[in-house]
Protein backbone atom coordinates (compact mmCIF):
# COMPACT_ATOMS: atom_id res chain seq x y z
CA UNK A 1 0.00 0.00 0.00
CA UNK A 2 1.12 3.56 -0.65
CA UNK A 3 2.45 5.42 2.39
CA UNK A 4 2.14 9.08 3.31
CA UNK A 5 4.77 10.62 5.61
CA UNK A 6 2.76 12.52 8.19
CA UNK A 7 4.80 15.44 9.63
CA UNK A 8 3.66 14.35 13.10
CA UNK A 9 3.59 10.53 12.88
CA UNK A 10 6.08 9.62 10.15
CA UNK A 11 5.34 7.14 7.33
CA UNK A 12 1.86 5.59 7.62
CA UNK A 13 -0.41 3.58 5.32
CA UNK A 14 -2.60 5.65 3.05
CA UNK A 15 -5.68 3.90 4.46
CA UNK A 16 -5.14 5.78 7.76
CA UNK A 17 -5.88 9.04 5.96
CA UNK A 18 -9.15 10.40 4.57
CA UNK A 19 -9.32 12.72 1.61
CA UNK A 20 -11.08 15.99 2.41
CA UNK A 21 -11.12 18.25 -0.61
CA UNK A 22 -8.92 20.42 -2.83
CA UNK A 23 -6.89 22.88 -0.76
CA UNK A 24 -7.89 26.48 -1.35
CA UNK A 25 -8.51 29.58 0.70
CA UNK A 26 -11.67 29.44 2.80
CA UNK A 27 -14.04 32.37 2.17
CA UNK A 28 -14.59 34.86 4.96
CA UNK A 29 -17.76 34.40 7.02
CA UNK A 30 -19.29 37.48 5.38
CA UNK A 31 -18.16 36.58 1.85
CA UNK A 32 -20.76 36.86 -0.91
CA UNK A 33 -23.02 33.91 -1.79
CA UNK A 34 -21.26 33.67 -5.16
CA UNK A 35 -17.90 33.27 -3.44
CA UNK A 36 -19.28 30.53 -1.19
CA UNK A 37 -20.87 28.80 -4.16
CA UNK A 38 -17.48 28.69 -5.91
CA UNK A 39 -15.83 27.35 -2.76
CA UNK A 40 -18.42 24.61 -2.19
CA UNK A 41 -19.05 23.54 -5.78
CA UNK A 42 -16.28 24.47 -8.22
CA UNK A 43 -13.21 22.31 -8.64
CA UNK A 44 -9.96 22.68 -10.58
CA UNK A 45 -9.84 18.88 -10.90
CA UNK A 46 -6.47 18.77 -12.71
CA UNK A 47 -4.76 15.70 -14.15
CA UNK A 48 -1.38 16.31 -12.51
CA UNK A 49 -0.18 18.02 -9.32
CA UNK A 50 -3.08 18.83 -7.00
CA UNK A 51 -3.00 20.49 -3.56
CA UNK A 52 -5.36 18.62 -1.25
CA UNK A 53 -6.49 18.52 2.35
CA UNK A 54 -6.32 15.11 3.98
CA UNK A 55 -7.24 14.14 7.54
CA UNK A 56 -4.98 11.72 9.42
CA UNK A 57 -8.06 10.38 11.17
CA UNK A 58 -6.61 7.01 12.17
CA UNK A 59 -3.43 8.69 13.49
CA UNK A 60 -2.79 12.10 14.98
CA UNK A 61 -6.15 13.43 13.70
CA UNK A 62 -4.47 16.51 12.23
CA UNK A 63 -5.38 18.00 8.85
CA UNK A 64 -2.56 17.94 6.32
CA UNK A 65 -1.97 19.63 3.00
CA UNK A 66 -0.65 17.13 0.46
CA UNK A 67 0.42 17.96 -3.08
CA UNK A 68 -0.24 14.77 -5.02
CA UNK A 69 -0.04 13.97 -8.71
CA UNK A 70 -3.48 12.68 -9.69
CA UNK A 71 -2.05 10.86 -12.70
CA UNK A 72 0.71 8.93 -10.88
CA UNK A 73 -0.40 9.22 -7.20
CA UNK A 74 3.14 10.46 -6.38
CA UNK A 75 3.28 12.68 -3.28
CA UNK A 76 5.18 15.87 -4.12
CA UNK A 77 4.86 17.71 -0.80
CA UNK A 78 3.24 17.14 2.56
CA UNK A 79 2.86 19.53 5.48
CA UNK A 80 0.51 20.41 8.31
CA UNK A 81 -2.50 22.30 6.96
CA UNK A 82 -2.23 24.65 9.89
CA UNK A 83 1.23 24.74 11.50
CA UNK A 84 1.28 24.67 15.36
CA UNK A 85 2.51 28.28 15.59
CA UNK A 86 -0.73 29.43 13.86
CA UNK A 87 -3.03 27.84 16.40
CA UNK A 88 -4.68 29.91 19.07
CA UNK B 1 -26.13 -4.56 -44.37
CA UNK B 2 -29.04 -5.52 -42.11
CA UNK B 3 -28.23 -8.17 -39.55
CA UNK B 4 -30.75 -11.02 -39.43
CA UNK B 5 -30.94 -14.78 -39.27
CA UNK B 6 -30.84 -14.79 -43.10
CA UNK B 7 -27.67 -12.70 -43.36
CA UNK B 8 -26.11 -14.94 -40.72
CA UNK B 9 -26.97 -18.12 -42.63
CA UNK B 10 -25.81 -16.61 -45.92
CA UNK B 11 -22.49 -15.58 -44.36
CA UNK B 12 -22.08 -18.94 -42.68
CA UNK B 13 -22.17 -20.60 -46.10
CA UNK B 14 -19.79 -17.96 -47.51
CA UNK B 15 -17.22 -18.56 -44.78
CA UNK B 16 -18.02 -15.24 -43.07
CA UNK B 17 -15.95 -13.36 -45.64
CA UNK B 18 -18.68 -11.00 -46.81
CA UNK B 19 -19.45 -8.97 -43.71
CA UNK B 20 -19.13 -5.17 -44.19
CA UNK B 21 -17.30 -2.94 -41.78
CA UNK B 22 -19.80 -2.11 -39.04
CA UNK B 23 -19.07 1.61 -39.37
CA UNK B 24 -17.19 3.72 -41.91
CA UNK B 25 -13.73 5.13 -41.18
CA UNK B 26 -13.73 8.49 -42.98
CA UNK B 27 -11.14 11.26 -42.99
CA UNK B 28 -12.41 14.25 -40.99
CA UNK B 29 -14.19 16.91 -43.08
CA UNK B 30 -13.30 20.61 -42.80
CA UNK B 31 -16.59 21.51 -41.14
CA UNK B 32 -19.51 19.84 -39.37
CA UNK B 33 -22.84 21.16 -38.13
CA UNK B 34 -22.24 19.40 -34.83
CA UNK B 35 -19.02 18.00 -33.36
CA UNK B 36 -19.37 15.59 -30.45
CA UNK B 37 -16.24 15.12 -28.35
CA UNK B 38 -15.94 11.64 -26.83
CA UNK B 39 -16.77 8.33 -28.51
CA UNK B 40 -18.20 6.51 -25.50
CA UNK B 41 -21.79 5.30 -25.39
CA UNK B 42 -23.10 8.78 -24.63
CA UNK B 43 -21.32 10.57 -27.47
CA UNK B 44 -22.29 7.87 -29.98
CA UNK B 45 -25.91 7.74 -28.80
CA UNK B 46 -26.11 11.53 -29.07
CA UNK B 47 -24.88 11.42 -32.66
CA UNK B 48 -27.34 8.66 -33.51
CA UNK B 49 -30.36 10.49 -32.11
CA UNK B 50 -29.23 13.81 -33.68
CA UNK B 51 -29.45 12.08 -37.05
CA UNK B 52 -32.47 9.89 -36.34
CA UNK B 53 -34.73 12.15 -34.27
CA UNK B 54 -33.66 15.60 -35.48
CA UNK B 55 -32.42 15.08 -39.04
CA UNK B 56 -28.98 16.52 -38.16
CA UNK B 57 -26.54 14.12 -39.82
CA UNK B 58 -23.57 16.34 -40.70
CA UNK B 59 -22.09 15.25 -37.39
CA UNK B 60 -18.67 14.01 -36.28
CA UNK B 61 -17.83 12.05 -33.15
CA UNK B 62 -14.19 12.65 -32.20
CA UNK B 63 -12.60 10.00 -30.00
CA UNK B 64 -9.02 10.25 -28.73
CA UNK B 65 -8.55 6.47 -28.52
CA UNK B 66 -10.95 3.82 -29.80
CA UNK B 67 -14.70 4.00 -29.33
CA UNK B 68 -15.96 2.45 -26.12
CA UNK B 69 -12.41 2.36 -24.70
CA UNK B 70 -13.34 4.68 -21.81
CA UNK B 71 -15.83 3.90 -19.09
CA UNK B 72 -18.31 2.36 -21.51
CA UNK B 73 -15.97 -0.60 -22.05
CA UNK B 74 -14.93 -0.76 -18.39
CA UNK B 75 -18.25 -0.78 -16.61
CA UNK B 76 -20.14 -3.56 -14.87
CA UNK B 77 -23.25 -2.90 -17.00
CA UNK B 78 -25.98 -2.64 -14.38
CA UNK B 79 -29.10 -1.09 -15.86
CA UNK B 80 -31.90 0.11 -13.54
CA UNK B 81 -34.20 3.05 -12.84
CA UNK B 82 -34.67 2.68 -9.08
CA UNK B 83 -34.26 6.36 -8.21
CA UNK B 84 -36.20 8.31 -5.64
CA UNK B 85 -36.22 11.94 -6.76
CA UNK B 86 -38.59 12.74 -9.62
CA UNK B 87 -36.05 14.41 -11.92
CA UNK B 88 -33.80 11.35 -11.90
CA UNK B 89 -36.65 8.83 -11.76
CA UNK B 90 -38.31 10.02 -14.97
CA UNK B 91 -35.01 10.38 -16.81
CA UNK B 92 -33.72 6.89 -15.91
CA UNK B 93 -37.12 5.31 -16.48
CA UNK B 94 -37.15 6.67 -20.04
CA UNK B 95 -33.69 5.18 -20.43
CA UNK B 96 -34.90 1.79 -19.20
CA UNK B 97 -37.78 1.90 -21.70
CA UNK B 98 -35.30 2.59 -24.49
CA UNK B 99 -33.10 -0.30 -23.29
CA UNK B 100 -35.98 -2.72 -23.63
CA UNK B 101 -36.20 -2.10 -27.39
CA UNK B 102 -32.63 -1.01 -28.13
CA UNK B 103 -31.45 -4.14 -29.94
CA UNK B 104 -34.41 -3.92 -32.34
CA UNK B 105 -34.00 -0.20 -32.85
CA UNK B 106 -30.26 -0.47 -33.60
CA UNK B 107 -30.50 -3.81 -35.43
CA UNK B 108 -27.63 -4.88 -33.18
CA UNK B 109 -27.76 -7.33 -30.32
CA UNK B 110 -26.91 -5.34 -27.19
CA UNK B 111 -27.61 -8.49 -25.14
CA UNK B 112 -29.86 -6.57 -22.79
CA UNK B 113 -30.94 -9.01 -20.11
CA UNK B 114 -33.68 -7.85 -17.71
CA UNK B 115 -32.63 -10.26 -14.98
CA UNK B 116 -33.58 -7.95 -12.11
CA UNK B 117 -31.54 -5.78 -9.74
CA UNK B 118 -31.88 -6.57 -6.04
CA UNK B 119 -30.66 -4.20 -3.30
CA UNK B 120 -30.27 -6.05 0.01
CA UNK B 121 -31.29 -4.44 3.31
CA UNK B 122 -29.58 -5.39 6.56
CA UNK B 123 -31.05 -3.02 9.14
CA UNK B 124 -34.54 -1.82 9.94
CA UNK B 125 -33.57 1.73 9.08
CA UNK B 126 -32.36 0.61 5.70
CA UNK B 127 -35.52 -1.42 5.16
CA UNK B 128 -37.68 1.64 5.88
CA UNK B 129 -35.54 3.71 3.53
CA UNK B 130 -36.03 1.08 0.78
CA UNK B 131 -39.80 1.04 1.42
CA UNK B 132 -39.79 4.79 0.95
CA UNK B 133 -37.80 4.63 -2.28
CA UNK B 134 -39.87 1.70 -3.56
CA UNK B 135 -43.11 3.54 -2.85
CA UNK B 136 -41.89 6.62 -4.64
CA UNK B 137 -40.88 4.48 -7.60
CA UNK B 138 -44.37 2.95 -7.71
CA UNK B 139 -45.94 6.41 -7.58
CA UNK B 140 -43.77 7.37 -10.54
CA UNK B 141 -45.00 4.32 -12.48
CA UNK B 142 -41.75 2.38 -12.07
CA UNK B 143 -41.75 -1.28 -10.99
CA UNK B 144 -40.50 -2.01 -7.49
CA UNK B 145 -41.03 -4.99 -5.27
CA UNK B 146 -40.15 -5.84 -1.68
CA UNK B 147 -38.67 -9.32 -1.26
CA UNK B 148 -38.57 -10.93 2.18
CA UNK B 149 -35.59 -12.88 3.41
CA UNK B 150 -37.45 -16.13 2.59
CA UNK B 151 -38.22 -14.95 -0.98
CA UNK B 152 -34.57 -14.08 -1.46
CA UNK B 153 -33.30 -17.38 -0.06
CA UNK B 154 -35.40 -19.21 -2.67
CA UNK B 155 -34.46 -16.79 -5.46
CA UNK B 156 -30.66 -16.82 -4.87
CA UNK B 157 -29.84 -20.20 -3.31
CA UNK B 158 -26.10 -19.48 -2.86
CA UNK B 159 -26.68 -16.26 -0.93
CA UNK B 160 -26.19 -16.66 2.83
CA UNK B 161 -29.61 -15.65 4.17
CA UNK B 162 -29.03 -17.19 7.61
CA UNK B 163 -28.38 -15.38 10.88
CA UNK B 164 -24.68 -16.23 10.68
CA UNK B 165 -23.27 -13.19 8.82
CA UNK B 166 -22.24 -10.12 10.78
CA UNK B 167 -25.05 -8.22 9.01
CA UNK B 168 -27.88 -10.68 8.30
CA UNK B 169 -30.17 -9.99 5.35
CA UNK B 170 -33.60 -8.61 6.27
CA UNK B 171 -35.03 -8.41 2.77
CA UNK B 172 -34.46 -6.43 -0.37
CA UNK B 173 -35.81 -3.99 -2.91
CA UNK B 174 -36.11 -5.60 -6.31
CA UNK B 175 -36.54 -3.98 -9.72
CA UNK B 176 -37.30 -6.84 -12.11
CA UNK B 177 -37.15 -4.76 -15.30
CA UNK B 178 -33.53 -3.84 -14.55
CA UNK B 179 -30.60 -6.03 -15.52
CA UNK B 180 -27.42 -5.99 -17.57
CA UNK B 181 -26.29 -5.47 -21.18
CA UNK B 182 -23.14 -6.06 -23.19
CA UNK B 183 -21.04 -2.88 -22.85
CA UNK B 184 -19.04 -3.06 -26.11
CA UNK B 185 -22.14 -3.94 -28.10
CA UNK B 186 -23.77 -0.71 -26.95
CA UNK B 187 -20.88 1.39 -28.28
CA UNK B 188 -20.61 -0.65 -31.48
CA UNK B 189 -24.38 -0.76 -32.08
CA UNK B 190 -24.77 2.99 -31.73
CA UNK B 191 -21.66 3.59 -33.87
CA UNK B 192 -22.94 1.35 -36.64
CA UNK B 193 -26.43 2.84 -36.61
CA UNK B 194 -25.11 6.42 -36.49
CA UNK B 195 -22.60 5.79 -39.27
CA UNK B 196 -25.37 4.36 -41.45
CA UNK B 197 -27.25 7.67 -41.03
CA UNK B 198 -24.20 9.68 -42.16
CA UNK B 199 -22.38 10.42 -38.92
CA UNK B 200 -18.55 10.38 -39.19
CA UNK B 201 -16.86 8.44 -36.40
CA UNK B 202 -13.26 9.55 -36.12
CA UNK B 203 -11.03 7.57 -33.81
CA UNK B 204 -7.48 8.39 -32.68
CA UNK B 205 -8.45 12.05 -32.77
CA UNK B 206 -7.77 13.89 -29.52
CA UNK B 207 -9.39 17.26 -28.90
CA UNK B 208 -6.71 19.62 -27.61
CA UNK B 209 -8.42 22.99 -27.67
CA UNK B 210 -11.21 25.12 -29.08
CA UNK B 211 -11.09 28.19 -31.33
CA UNK B 212 -13.44 30.92 -30.10
CA UNK B 213 -15.09 33.94 -31.70
CA UNK B 214 -16.73 36.03 -29.02
CA UNK B 215 -18.94 33.79 -26.95
CA UNK B 216 -19.00 31.01 -29.53
CA UNK B 217 -16.79 28.07 -30.38
CA UNK B 218 -16.05 27.99 -34.13
CA UNK B 219 -13.62 25.11 -34.42
CA UNK B 220 -12.07 22.23 -32.58
CA UNK B 221 -8.27 21.85 -32.49
CA UNK B 222 -7.39 18.19 -32.67
CA UNK B 223 -4.41 15.88 -33.05
CA UNK B 224 -5.62 15.49 -36.65
CA UNK B 225 -5.93 19.20 -37.36
CA UNK B 226 -8.56 21.87 -37.06
CA UNK B 227 -12.21 20.91 -37.58
CA UNK B 228 -14.86 23.60 -37.97
CA UNK B 229 -18.00 23.19 -35.84
CA UNK B 230 -21.42 24.83 -35.85
CA UNK B 231 -22.09 23.43 -32.38
CA UNK B 232 -19.98 21.39 -29.97
CA UNK B 233 -21.17 18.86 -27.40
CA UNK B 234 -18.79 17.16 -25.00
CA UNK B 235 -19.38 13.69 -23.51
CA UNK B 236 -15.97 12.79 -22.10
CA UNK B 237 -16.88 11.36 -18.65
CA UNK B 238 -13.83 11.49 -16.33
CA UNK B 239 -12.19 14.07 -18.58
CA UNK B 240 -15.11 16.54 -18.39
CA UNK B 241 -13.13 18.97 -16.24
CA UNK B 242 -10.14 18.94 -18.58
CA UNK B 243 -12.12 19.42 -21.79
CA UNK B 244 -14.47 22.04 -20.30
CA UNK B 245 -11.35 23.74 -18.93
CA UNK B 246 -10.22 24.28 -22.54
CA UNK B 247 -13.05 26.82 -22.91
CA UNK B 248 -12.47 28.23 -19.42
CA UNK B 249 -15.36 26.49 -17.63
CA UNK B 250 -14.90 25.22 -14.09
CA UNK B 251 -17.26 22.40 -13.20
CA UNK B 252 -18.74 20.97 -9.98
CA UNK B 253 -17.01 17.69 -10.84
CA UNK B 254 -14.13 15.69 -9.35
CA UNK B 255 -12.51 12.78 -11.15
CA UNK B 256 -12.24 9.60 -9.08
CA UNK B 257 -11.28 6.01 -9.84
CA UNK B 258 -13.79 3.16 -9.69
CA UNK B 259 -12.55 -0.41 -9.89
CA UNK B 260 -14.16 -3.62 -11.04
CA UNK B 261 -12.99 -7.21 -11.22
CA UNK B 262 -14.05 -10.56 -12.63
CA UNK B 263 -13.51 -14.12 -11.50
CA UNK B 264 -12.55 -17.12 -13.56
CA UNK B 265 -15.59 -18.47 -15.47
CA UNK B 266 -17.91 -20.65 -13.39
CA UNK B 267 -21.01 -22.68 -14.11
CA UNK B 268 -24.26 -20.68 -13.87
CA UNK B 269 -24.83 -19.73 -10.22
CA UNK B 270 -26.42 -16.27 -10.21
CA UNK B 271 -29.15 -15.12 -12.60
CA UNK B 272 -29.73 -11.63 -11.23
CA UNK B 273 -27.78 -8.58 -10.05
CA UNK B 274 -27.41 -8.35 -6.29
CA UNK B 275 -26.00 -5.49 -4.19
CA UNK B 276 -24.82 -5.64 -0.58
CA UNK B 277 -26.40 -3.08 1.73
CA UNK B 278 -24.08 -3.12 4.75
CA UNK B 279 -21.03 -2.08 2.76
CA UNK B 280 -20.38 -1.57 -0.91
CA UNK B 281 -20.30 -4.63 -3.12
CA UNK B 282 -22.33 -5.89 -6.05
CA UNK B 283 -22.20 -8.89 -8.34
CA UNK B 284 -23.70 -10.45 -11.42
CA UNK B 285 -22.62 -13.30 -13.67
CA UNK B 286 -21.70 -12.72 -17.30
CA UNK B 287 -22.79 -14.94 -20.15
CA UNK B 288 -19.26 -16.38 -20.20
CA UNK B 289 -19.68 -17.43 -16.57
CA UNK B 290 -17.37 -14.84 -15.01
CA UNK B 291 -18.61 -13.22 -11.82
CA UNK B 292 -18.55 -9.46 -12.42
CA UNK B 293 -17.96 -7.55 -9.20
CA UNK B 294 -17.44 -4.03 -7.97
CA UNK B 295 -17.31 -1.95 -4.83
CA UNK B 296 -16.54 1.56 -3.70
CA UNK B 297 -14.63 4.40 -5.29
CA UNK B 298 -11.02 4.76 -4.14
CA UNK B 299 -12.12 7.91 -2.24
CA UNK B 300 -9.58 10.38 -3.60
CA UNK B 301 -9.25 12.20 -6.93
CA UNK B 302 -7.36 10.25 -9.56
CA UNK B 303 -6.88 10.09 -13.30
CA UNK B 304 -4.89 6.86 -13.07
CA UNK B 305 -7.04 4.18 -14.66
CA UNK B 306 -5.99 1.72 -11.97
CA UNK B 307 -7.02 1.30 -8.37
CA UNK B 308 -5.69 0.47 -4.94
CA UNK B 309 -5.74 -2.85 -3.11
CA UNK B 310 -7.48 -1.94 0.21
CA UNK B 311 -10.71 -1.11 -1.62
CA UNK B 312 -10.51 -4.38 -3.46
CA UNK B 313 -10.02 -6.30 -0.21
CA UNK B 314 -12.99 -4.58 1.35
CA UNK B 315 -15.21 -5.43 -1.59
CA UNK B 316 -14.10 -9.05 -1.59
CA UNK B 317 -14.72 -9.33 2.17
CA UNK B 318 -18.29 -8.13 1.67
CA UNK B 319 -18.72 -10.52 -1.23
CA UNK B 320 -17.57 -13.47 0.85
CA UNK B 321 -19.98 -12.59 3.59
CA UNK B 322 -22.80 -12.78 1.07
CA UNK B 323 -21.51 -15.78 -0.86
CA UNK B 324 -19.26 -18.00 1.31
CA UNK B 325 -19.23 -20.43 -1.64
CA UNK B 326 -16.79 -18.06 -3.41
CA UNK B 327 -13.96 -18.42 -0.89
CA UNK B 328 -11.72 -20.37 -3.27
CA UNK B 329 -12.67 -18.71 -6.55
CA UNK B 330 -9.75 -17.07 -8.37
CA UNK B 331 -9.80 -13.54 -9.75
CA UNK B 332 -9.03 -13.20 -13.40
CA UNK B 333 -8.88 -9.47 -14.22
CA UNK B 334 -9.10 -6.19 -12.38
CA UNK B 335 -9.22 -2.65 -13.78
CA UNK B 336 -10.35 0.90 -13.11
CA UNK B 337 -12.07 3.75 -14.91
CA UNK B 338 -12.12 7.48 -14.20
CA UNK B 339 -15.50 8.69 -12.98
CA UNK B 340 -16.92 12.17 -13.41
CA UNK B 341 -18.32 12.59 -9.87
CA UNK B 342 -20.60 15.61 -9.45
CA UNK B 343 -21.14 17.24 -6.10
CA UNK B 344 -24.79 16.16 -5.86
CA UNK B 345 -24.41 12.72 -7.45
CA UNK B 346 -26.59 13.56 -10.48
CA UNK B 347 -25.50 14.24 -14.05
CA UNK B 348 -25.30 17.53 -15.94
CA UNK B 349 -26.85 17.50 -19.43
CA UNK B 350 -27.09 21.12 -20.31
CA UNK B 351 -26.31 24.31 -22.11
CA UNK B 352 -23.31 26.19 -20.77
CA UNK B 353 -22.40 29.90 -20.49
CA UNK B 354 -20.83 29.52 -23.98
CA UNK B 355 -23.50 29.92 -26.69
CA UNK B 356 -22.97 26.81 -28.81
CA UNK B 357 -21.10 24.59 -26.36
CA UNK B 358 -23.06 21.84 -24.57
CA UNK B 359 -22.09 19.64 -21.66
CA UNK B 360 -22.95 16.00 -21.00
CA UNK B 361 -21.12 14.72 -17.92
CA UNK B 362 -21.15 14.03 -14.23
CA UNK B 363 -22.33 10.44 -14.66
CA UNK B 364 -20.63 9.24 -11.51
CA UNK B 365 -20.56 5.44 -11.47
CA UNK B 366 -24.01 4.99 -12.95
CA UNK B 367 -23.90 6.39 -16.46
CA UNK B 368 -24.01 3.20 -18.48
CA UNK B 369 -27.70 2.67 -17.78
CA UNK B 370 -28.29 6.29 -18.81
CA UNK B 371 -26.70 5.87 -22.25
CA UNK B 372 -29.88 5.75 -24.40
CA UNK B 373 -31.75 8.54 -22.59
CA UNK B 374 -28.62 10.63 -22.25
CA UNK B 375 -28.10 10.53 -26.01
CA UNK B 376 -31.81 11.16 -26.56
CA UNK B 377 -32.04 14.32 -24.44
CA UNK B 378 -28.56 15.63 -25.26
CA UNK B 379 -29.35 15.42 -28.98
CA UNK B 380 -32.56 17.34 -28.28
CA UNK B 381 -30.70 19.96 -26.23
CA UNK B 382 -28.14 20.50 -28.99
CA UNK B 383 -30.64 20.46 -31.88
CA UNK B 384 -33.10 22.86 -30.20
CA UNK B 385 -30.62 24.85 -28.11
CA UNK B 386 -32.99 24.08 -25.23
CA UNK B 387 -33.32 21.17 -22.83
CA UNK B 388 -35.75 18.29 -23.29
CA UNK B 389 -38.50 17.85 -20.70
CA UNK B 390 -36.44 15.10 -19.05
CA UNK B 391 -33.21 17.04 -18.52
CA UNK B 392 -34.72 20.41 -17.62
CA UNK B 393 -33.46 20.05 -14.06
CA UNK B 394 -30.00 18.66 -14.88
CA UNK B 395 -28.45 22.09 -15.38
CA UNK B 396 -25.10 23.52 -14.46
CA UNK B 397 -26.79 26.44 -12.68
CA UNK B 398 -28.54 24.22 -10.15
CA UNK B 399 -25.45 24.36 -7.94
CA UNK B 400 -25.76 28.16 -7.80
CA UNK B 401 -29.49 28.31 -7.24
CA UNK B 402 -29.64 25.50 -4.69
CA UNK B 403 -31.75 23.16 -6.83
CA UNK B 404 -29.31 20.27 -6.49
CA UNK B 405 -30.58 16.74 -7.23
CA UNK B 406 -29.09 14.79 -4.34
CA UNK B 407 -30.81 11.38 -4.42
CA UNK B 408 -28.71 10.10 -1.53
CA UNK B 409 -28.90 13.26 0.57
CA UNK B 410 -25.12 13.07 0.98
CA UNK B 411 -24.13 16.71 0.53
CA UNK B 412 -21.46 18.40 -1.60
CA UNK B 413 -18.72 15.77 -1.27
CA UNK B 414 -18.01 13.93 -4.52
CA UNK B 415 -16.92 10.60 -3.04
CA UNK B 416 -19.99 10.25 -0.80
CA UNK B 417 -22.41 9.90 -3.71
C1 LIG C 1 -15.55 0.00 -13.01
C2 LIG C 1 -16.79 0.72 -13.45
C3 LIG C 1 -18.04 0.16 -13.22
C4 LIG C 1 -19.20 0.82 -13.62
N1 LIG C 1 -20.40 0.19 -13.45
C5 LIG C 1 -21.53 0.76 -13.93
C6 LIG C 1 -22.75 0.05 -13.86
O1 LIG C 1 -22.82 -1.09 -13.39
N2 LIG C 1 -23.87 0.65 -14.33
C7 LIG C 1 -23.83 1.90 -14.87
O2 LIG C 1 -24.88 2.40 -15.25
N3 LIG C 1 -22.68 2.59 -14.96
C8 LIG C 1 -21.52 2.05 -14.52
N4 LIG C 1 -20.32 2.72 -14.62
C9 LIG C 1 -20.33 4.10 -15.16
C10 LIG C 1 -20.39 4.12 -16.67
O3 LIG C 1 -19.39 3.28 -17.20
C11 LIG C 1 -20.15 5.53 -17.19
O4 LIG C 1 -20.91 6.49 -16.49
C12 LIG C 1 -20.57 5.62 -18.66
O5 LIG C 1 -20.06 4.55 -19.40
C13 LIG C 1 -20.08 6.92 -19.24
O6 LIG C 1 -20.21 6.90 -20.63
P1 LIG C 1 -19.58 8.06 -21.47
O7 LIG C 1 -19.90 7.80 -22.88
O8 LIG C 1 -20.02 9.35 -20.86
O9 LIG C 1 -18.01 7.95 -21.14
P2 LIG C 1 -16.83 7.07 -21.75
O10 LIG C 1 -17.28 5.74 -22.19
O11 LIG C 1 -15.71 7.16 -20.78
O12 LIG C 1 -16.48 7.88 -23.05
C14 LIG C 1 -15.80 9.12 -23.03
C15 LIG C 1 -14.81 9.09 -24.16
O13 LIG C 1 -14.23 10.38 -24.31
C16 LIG C 1 -12.93 10.21 -24.79
N5 LIG C 1 -12.18 11.44 -24.55
C17 LIG C 1 -11.77 11.97 -23.38
N6 LIG C 1 -11.06 13.11 -23.59
C18 LIG C 1 -11.06 13.31 -24.93
C19 LIG C 1 -10.49 14.32 -25.77
N7 LIG C 1 -9.79 15.35 -25.26
N8 LIG C 1 -10.66 14.21 -27.11
C20 LIG C 1 -11.35 13.16 -27.65
N9 LIG C 1 -11.91 12.19 -26.89
C21 LIG C 1 -11.76 12.26 -25.56
C22 LIG C 1 -12.42 9.01 -23.98
O14 LIG C 1 -11.32 8.39 -24.62
C23 LIG C 1 -13.65 8.13 -23.91
O15 LIG C 1 -13.67 7.11 -24.88
C24 LIG C 1 -19.12 2.09 -14.24
C25 LIG C 1 -17.88 2.65 -14.48
C26 LIG C 1 -16.71 1.97 -14.11
C27 LIG C 1 -15.37 2.58 -14.42
ZN1 LIG D 1 -0.36 12.02 11.77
Amino acid sequence: MQQFTCPYCGPRDQSEFTYGREATSVPALDASAAEWQRFVYERDNPAGPHAEWWHHNHGCRQWLEIVRDTLTHEVLAIRAARPPEDRG
Amino acid sequence: MRYSIFSLVRQAFAGHRGWDEAWRTPEPKKQYDVVIVGGGGHGLATAYYLAKNHGVSNVAVLEKGYIGGGNTGRNTTIVRSNYMLDDNAHFYEWSLKLWHQLSTDLNYNTMFSPRGVLNLAHTEGQRDQYFRRGNRMLLNGIDAEWMTREDIARFIPHLDCSDNPRFPILGGLMQRRGGTARHDAVAWGYARAASALGVDIIQNCEVQGFAREGNRVVAVETSRGRIGAGKVGIAVAGNSGRVAGMVGLKLPIETHVLQAFVSEPLKPMLDTVVTYGAGHFYMSQSDKGELVMGGDLDFYPSYAQKGNIPILEEAVAAGLQMFPILSRVRMMRHWGGVMDMTLDGSPIIAKTPIDNFYLNGGWCYGGFKATPASGWVFAHTIAHDAPHELNRAHTLERFETGHVIDDKGAGPVAQWH
